[in-house]
């Protein structure tokens, strides 16, 4: 099948490192192209945000900011339960070239984490939830 | 390609899709998914299939690890869903899912339409 870990593009931009730079690293940038609304706090350990039209929102974790040529964030990845602590890692590279920018994206970790850790964090959670509902059921016994 | 790779996580992916391919398996976990743990007798009850057909699913399904047996009443085993599986799944599909060309391609229409061109153009 083969799982796939890496996802990774490369495009020719006709345009300087410090204009994709600023595209890719400011709010007005990011919500121009990526999100519909964009927040970010461009630092390592910053939160930056992003939302779309009908409520999706991206919370974003900034990693890596070598302005003008590497900025790294990582994010929950879509459709994952909110608590669920995997995140891929998104790294833009920028490079000059003649005739602009060699911008490469690549975002790994979606086959992250061994079996084990994956299968613990499940198990406690399931534990959790029946020891939850035992709660309950001992709060609605008492009343 | 990648050294953190779990063989593991493909494999078990590769399992739920197999388990998900049969409409009654997807019909026993779904029905275990709304209304929690239950024995074979129970999804024979509430589902249009022969108990045997269930057990014979069931079995499968416990194999692959979607769902464990846990003892239940008048020592009837019962079955609950484990999501475990379930979510090595969601990942190989989130990263199918995961669209970088159009993100990409916006940012391209915006650099033209907004930025400085570059010095060899």
């Amino acid at each position: 099948m083969g799982f796939p870990d890496r996802i990774e593009r490369t495009l020719e931009v006709a345009h300087p490192p410090s204009a994709v730079w600023a595209a890719i690293t400011t709010a007005e940038g990011l919500a121009a192209w990526f999100g519909q609304e964009a927040e970010i706090d461009l630092r390592p350990g910053g939160a930056a945000r992003l939302a779309w039209e009908g409520g999706h929102v991206a919370e974003l974790r900034v990693e890596r900011v070598e302005e003008p040529s590497v900025f790294g964030f990582t994010w929950r990845v879509d459709s994952m339960p909110e608590d669920d602590p995997r995140r891929t890692y998104v790294e833009f590279t920028l490079e000059p070239t003649a005739a602009g920018t060699r911008l490469r994206v690549v975002e790994t970790g979606f086959a992250q984490l061994p079996d084990d850790e994956y299968r613990k964090g499940f198990d406690s959670h399931t534990e959790g939830w029946g020891r939850e509902l035992g709660e309950l059921v001992a709060y609605l016994d008492a009343a | 390609m990648p050294p953190e790779t779990g063989p593991d996580l493909e494999s078990v992916a590769e399992q739920v899709f197999i388990a998900l391919a049969d409409p009654t398996r997807r019909s026993i976990l779904a029905a275990l998914a709304a209304g929690g743990p239950a024995t074979a007798t129970d999804l024979a009850d509430r589902l249009p299939i022969t108990r045997q057909a269930i057990a014979k699913h069931l079995a499968l399904l416990a194999d692959v690890g979607l769902v464990t047996a846990e003892p239940g009443e008048r020592r009837r085993v019962r079955f609950r869903l484990r999501s475990a599986p379930m979510q090595a799944a969601q990942q190989f599909l989130a990263a199918l899912a995961r669209d970088w060309d159009g993100p990409l391609e916006a940012l391209t229409g915006y650099l033209d339409r907004t930025a400085p061109r570059g010095e060899g153009r």
